[in-house]
């Protein structure tokens, strides 16, 4: 227990270990902070920067930042949220997504995550660009028009399946996701056991003939908003 | 491809098979067949025990690396605002006519391919083109038939110069029309020095002492962001680790910045001297010079000083004979990639990888090179650390102002009379630069390069230093003929180029101002789009993950705020609310194209 520290979190103190990153220690204290690239089995590596804090006066994304004694964490301020706010629009924009004919509907971080925002429609202008659609593999499907490019499927690929399916290709607004085969995601070793399958946030990895097994307002965030397990854990 | 498979091998035998010099073979296969081919990828791959998409991820990321074939000789023209204000445009379109393809085009009989690329660090000789390696500067339209029949009947672009420029440019290893153009000489860097003094009394003090030396003097980085250079030094010493690294960061891509390719070209032993003295600080016993892609000119020559430098035992086994202090330097080339600047994008470059930044906890002092403690400085700054321990700190420090010591070189260019290299203390006014420099009817200065400040008049009386206008070297003038939104709008579209994508507000921000900017320009823009540039801009700013994209909003954030009435009179409220970017007609013909029959009620 030599490793407890104390940190504030909106004027709140909390006590944390070190060797955890803000995020982590927000979690533990039922502080519930908006993310997307960062899942707990993965190796943090901060893309999406929805989880941008100020960590004593400065940004820092809060899945990466170390906590250390004394910090002082500003999570739930309207300058933060407005920021926050624009990065999920930029998301929604830069992709074509519908979510009504998605079958991640119900299921989808980001589209839970703009529900918590309370966003109805994108502030930014729909980019429309034309994104590649690979149904190439017998059991999963890869639609790059959904893809927010958080690298989850391929950190769980290399650090969880012990392959090297994925990997980002490409510079700028032309990055995406590239797969370790001649042509396509049917040319490289990926099993829809992999848990790179099912690490998804949104609907660009989909296992196929599964679709719709649970019915649309049953689904995860029908129920409760996204961070509401978090914040239940909150006394 | 089967004929390709011995000289492959042989390129990743070169390079140990090591996946960490994946950046080395790629460029190489590319210099050797022209491209590098994807039924390569699976063989690199093998050849440097790694996954074929790794080497897919790297050869897509550089845009000096292709997987689609090339012509003998690459045409790439410098596209910065510049070139393109000193006539870059005409230069393109002589190139277009005469070679009979557009821009990313390669002639039928496969010689030539044209292209165009970011700033090639010869804002001072503008319009500038490279073909191959060899630069080819202070182009015009008229020289261009005879260029294109020259590289038609001999697609080896070295024959194309003729005259050599000054200095070392002239040097057999070199072999270039580059100027050196410098203008002012300061007291620190530019003036007669002796060579090695700093070295030879650096080595009759402890590392602390040198380290402590480096701080008294105030030095901070010369690549912009001004961290005190000796306190770098010592939190990589500090840093516990068994091998640490001097890493020098000669990707000078920040556009209208040139100074190091002068630095490289007339002062490559005081930039050693400096990487040795921070060996010697720091405990390394090696170091890296990461030279941009463009500049692969010099690269030869850098070589060779260095050999000469291994003969006199001013590198390698037992510097300059003491005993255990054994330090070498290696030369990693880059391949057009901005953000490789960046220290954790320079690194991870160095490391064979895609240049995509890395978080900075831990910072490369603690984790950077090869999970190792690392240094990284800029060229400039191992110049200035070898000239302090010559010539002793209380000296560095009493030029230039309080918080910001020594002399800084500026690359100004633009519309002046004297483009080029000028080594003023810190704290000269910027009014002052361009006296020296011959601007006259300046409506606005660009300090620090795209990433920088765009200024106007009211800031002239500012001065070049951290405090007040920071730079890392660029200077770009514009006079009152020029549209300052047209440079602002350029340098927006130089960021979406370069941005890694590795992040969304950079990824995606960067576009969406673009944009937006490009509406205002039209004279379609409403006063509610200024509010959307500024708070898109400044998430933009705020949430990004490195320096590019913390940095790439300024162009649109520094002109709303320093020509606000530029933007005033472009923006009209129209009183009915109508977006001035919608046209009915055009909507209308989309619409009709798609339903495949025409609009009843609106046609022409």
């Amino acid at each position: 227990m030599s490793d407890a520290i104390k940190i504030t979190i909106d004027g709140k103190e909390i006590e944390a270990q070190l060797g955890q990153t803000i995020l982590e220690a927000a979690d533990e204290a039922g502080i519930y902070i908006p993310r997307l690239c960062s899942h707990p089995e993965l190796k943090p590596i901060g893309s999406c920067r929805v989880c941008t804090v100020v960590c004593d006066g400065r940004p820092q994304a809060a899945c990466v930042k170390p906590v250390m004694d004394g910090m002082v964490i500003e999570n739930e301020t309207p300058e933060l949220l407005q920021h926050r706010r624009n990065i999920i629009d930029m998301m929604f924009v830069e992709g074509n997504h519908f979510c009504m004919f998605c079958e991640k509907s119900g299921n989808c971080e980001l589209q839970a995550l703009a529900y918590r925002f309370g966003i109805t429609a994108p502030q930014y202008p729909f980019q429309f660009p034309e994104k590649e659609v690979d149904a190439s593999h017998p059991d999963i499907l890869l639609d790059h028009n959904r893809c927010i490019m958080c690298a989850r499927c391929v950190r769980a690929s290399q650090e969880l399946d012990g392959k090297n399916v994925f990997q980002s290709i490409g510079r700028g607004f032309d990055r995406k996701i590239g797969v370790n085969g001649e042509k396509a995601l049917g040319d490289t070793d990926m099993a829809v056991a992999d848990r790179a399958a099912d690490i998804c946030p949104v609907g660009c990895i989909i296992k196929k003939r599964v679709g719709f097994e649970v019915p649309v307002g049953e689904r995860l965030y029908d129920k409760a908003p996204i961070g509401s397990d978090i914040e239940g854990v909150r006394s | 491809m089967s004929e390709l498979v011995p000289t492959i091998r042989e390129i990743c035998k070169k390079y140990g098979n090591d996946r960490a010099r994946l950046m080395d073979m790629v460029r190489e296969v590319q210099e050797s067949i022209g491209h590098v081919p994807r039924e390569a990828f699976g063989l690199i791959a093998s050849e440097a025990k790694t996954h074929r998409v790794e080497v897919e991820s790297v050869v897509s990321f550089y845009s000096f690396l292709s997987d689609k074939k090339k012509g003998e000789v690459v045409i790439r023209l410098c596209d910065d605002i510049i070139d393109r204000f000193q006539g870059a445009d005409a230069i393109g379109d002589a190139l277009i006519k005469e070679l009979g393809i557009g821009f990313g085009e390669t002639t039928a009989d496969g010689t030539i391919t044209l292209e165009k690329t970011a700033c090639i660090g010869m804002s001072d000789q503008a319009p500038a083109m490279m073909a191959n390696d060899t630069v080819v500067t202070n182009l015009a339209p008229e020289k261009i038939p005879g260029l294109v029949k020259q590289l038609r009947e001999n697609p080896e672009p070295q024959a194309l110069v003729t005259e050599m420029g000054d200095g070392n440019n002239a040097d057999p290893l070199v072999q270039s029309m580059v100027c050196n153009n410098i203008c002012e000489a300061g007291p620190v860097i530019l003036s007669d020095y002796r060579k090695d003094g700093g070295l030879r009394k650096a080595l009759t003090q402890t590392p602390e002492e040198v380290i402590e030396d480096i701080k008294t003097s105030q030095l901070r980085g010369r690549g912009g962001a001004g961290f005190l250079t000796g306190l770098k030094w010592e939190l990589t010493r500090q840093a516990p680790g068994p091998d640490k690294f001097v890493l020098c960061n000669a990707d000078e891509g920040e556009p209208g910045t040139f100074k190091d390719r002068v630095l490289l070209t007339e002062r490559v032993d005081l930039v050693l001297e400096g990487m040795t003295v921070a060996a010697y600080a720091i405990g390394a016993e090696t170091g890296i010079i990461y030279l941009r892609g463009e500049y692969s000119y010099l690269r030869a020559f850098l070589e060779d000083k260095m050999n000469q430098r291994r003969v006199a035992g001013l590198l390698g086994n037992n510097i300059l004979g003491n005993e255990g202090f054994n330090f070498d330097v290696r030369i990693q080339m880059g391949a057009g990639a901005y953000v490789c600047g960046e220290e954790t994008s320079l690194i991870s470059s160095c490391e064979g990888t895609r240049g995509d930044p890395t978080d900075r906890t831990p910072f490369p002092v603690v984790k950077g090179y090869m999970v190792s403690p690392t240094a990284v400085n800029n060229v400039e700054s191992y110049c200035c650390a070898a000239r302090i321990m010559d010539k002793g700190p209380g000296w560095f420090s009493s030029i230039g102002t309080e918080r910001s010591a020594g002399t800084k070189l500026l690359s100004v260019c633009g519309d002046c009379a004297r483009p080029g290299i000028y080594e003023v203390p810190f704290g000269t006014k910027l009014r002052e630069v361009l006296r020296l420099a011959g601007a006259e009817d300046v409506a606005c200065v660009c300090v620090g390069g795209p990433s920088g400040q765009m200024v106007g008049p009211a800031q002239f009386e500012l001065g070049i230093s951290y405090e007040e206008l920071s730079t890392g070297g660029s200077v770009m003038v514009f006079s009152n003929q020029r549209d300052i939104l047209e440079v602002a709008d350029a340098f927006m579209e130089f960021f979406v180029d370069e941005s890694c994508g590795y992040c969304v507000p950079c990824r995606v921000g960067n576009v969406l101002l673009k944009n937006r900017l490009e509406r205002v320009r039209k004279g379609e823009g409403s006063p509610a789009d200024l509010d959307y540039l500024q708070r898109l801009g400044e998430s933009v700013k705020f949430t990004s993950r490195c320096g590019l994209g913390q940095t790439s909003p300024n162009p649109v954030l520094s002109t709303l705020k320093n020509f606000r009435p530029v933007y005033n009179a472009l923006v009209k409220d129209n009183g009915h609310g109508l977006n001035k970017s919608f046209n009915i007609m055009k909507a209308v013909e989309d619409a009709s194209a798609i339903a495949g029959r025409r609009s009843e009620i609106f046609h022409a």
